[in-house]
């Protein structure tokens, strides 16, 4: 029988190495698999390489990661926050490297890992410092700059439900990264606030199919009273 | 040289932009000063909105106390979902851009040559943390990409120049230039003249930004 459901955080995190690459979702509050991130924390993997679309806010999540000295390396589009001050301390005293990718060719780059393109040519900072000194070509009278795909060695997502072959459906904006950085690791793991029975997701709708997807875990959810949800913590 | 003219305020510069914004049009606002635009969109033109992060026919900020974080714009501020709207992840929302489906970008702008280049994401300082976040795949993707900034910084230099000093974010992008005195066009001739403010001439304007204008 296929059963991907964790019966916990720390189980579904247990493996993970040091050295690893690490996808992390999430776009400002929306989709940051929070209870993931603590849990990687207390694993205590090191020398780790993060790929999320910023750095860190605040003290909590991926900043208590970075501040634990965890992280070796982060590659993202939009480190600077006004509460990004743990990133911008370890990055200027050189004891994080940045790799600062345009948000587009980091959602394309990871996407490309997954669908198993060995580079591509992309159009997007032709001619800026963040094409670097990679390959470019004129196609079809258009400049375009050689992309290299963004594999993880593990993605940390979060969806809304999930059931037992790994199958995720996502809550409005906070999809954002979750797709593609499931399709882009050797092992997926996704928080959902649903475990829903085999068969019961409308197969129409489901974003993630379970291929992508190795470990699901249950967290709470932290509704306000307005029945929306919570600023992330 | 009399210069008896007004700068157009944040708002009547929000509202010239969407007064060119057409019916039916697919528009992705910038954060900052763009994001204004959706205040001035004239009644019974049908605009639908575009966030970066997988939004399609994003509407207005919810009622206090309404605010859902898993519903929020590229600027990191709650928002609604309008009638017919849609979510999407990311790499189908930069597709969006590439893939030359968005009518009209908005973007704010440090430097916009001439010649349509845009230095938005850096400033170039050394000390500077860097963040590009779509800046760069915006710049480039929209079927035309609009910018809306004052024309002068605070010191009185011309934000639009000959050629971009900061680091640049796209090359010969920029369609138009909205700001507080004038409205232009780059063009891969230079810049022309669309309109401007009431009380200043083509020539003062020439003089303002050290640059010829065409009319």
């Amino acid at each position: 029988m296929i059963n991907k459901i964790a019966r916990s955080v720390a189980d579904a995190l247990a493996g993970i190495q040091d050295g690893a690459t690490v996808l992390i979702g999430g776009f400002g509050t929306a989709g940051i698999p929070g209870e993931l991130i603590d849990g990687l924390v207390e694993q205590g993997a090191k020398d780790l390489t993060v790929v999320n679309n910023n750095a860190g806010n605040g003290d909590t999540g991926l900043a208590a990661l970075l501040k634990a000295g965890r992280v070796r390396k982060i590659i993202c589009s939009f480190p600077r926050q006004a509460d990004s001050q743990v990133f911008d301390g370890l990055y200027r005293s050189g004891k994080l490297e940045l790799e600062l990718v345009p948000q587009g060719n980091l959602a394309e780059r990871i996407r490309a890992a997954g669908a198993g393109i060995g580079a591509f040519f992309c159009p997007t900072g032709y001619g800026t410092q963040l094409a670097g000194n990679r390959e470019t070509r004129e196609i079809n009278g258009k400049q375009y700059v050689l992309e290299y795909p963004i594999h993880g060695d593990v993605a940390l997502i979060k969806a809304e439900r999930g059931d037992r072959w790994g199958n995720l459906v996502y809550r409005k904006a906070a999809r954002n990264f979750g797709p593609v950085m499931a399709m882009a690791s050797k092992k997926t793991i996704a928080t959902v606030h649903d475990i829903a029975e085999l068969g019961t997701l409308d197969p129409e709708t489901v974003v993630t199919p379970g291929i992508f997807v190795h470990q699901v875990v249950r967290i709470e959810r932290v509704a306000t009273q307005a029945g929306g949800f919570k600023k992330a913590a | 040289m009399n210069m008896a003219y007004t700068r157009r305020t944040k708002d009547q510069l929000a509202a010239r932009v969407a007064q060119d914004i057409f019916d039916g049009a697919v528009v992705n606002l910038g954060i900052g000063q763009p994001t204004l635009v959706a205040n001035h969109l004239p009644a019974g033109r049908e605009v639908i909105l575009q966030s970066e992060n997988g939004i399609l026919g994003m509407g207005p900020a919810p009622e206090a106390g309404e605010e859902d974080y898993d519903l929020i714009n590229a600027g990191k501020q709650p928002v609604t979902l309008l009638p017919g709207g849609s979510f999407f992840h990311h790499a189908d929302s930069f597709a969006m851009m590439r893939g030359g489906h968005l009518d009209i970008c908005v973007l704010g702008a440090f430097q916009v040559s001439a010649t349509g280049d845009l230095a938005n994401w850096h400033t170039g300082e050394k000390d500077a943390i860097p963040a590009v976040g779509g800046a760069m795949d915006l710049a480039i993707g929209a079927k035309q990409t609009w910018v809306m900034m004052d024309l002068l910084t605070k010191q009185g230099t011309s934000k639009l120049v000959q050629e971009c000093t900061y680091p640049l974010t796209g090359i010969g992008c920029v369609k138009r230039v909205y700001s507080d005195l004038a409205t232009l066009e780059c063009t891969p001739q230079g810049l022309k003249l669309v309109d401007l403010v009431e009380g200043l001439t083509r020539e003062e304007l020439e003089k303002l930004v050290g640059l010829t204008i065409a009319a």
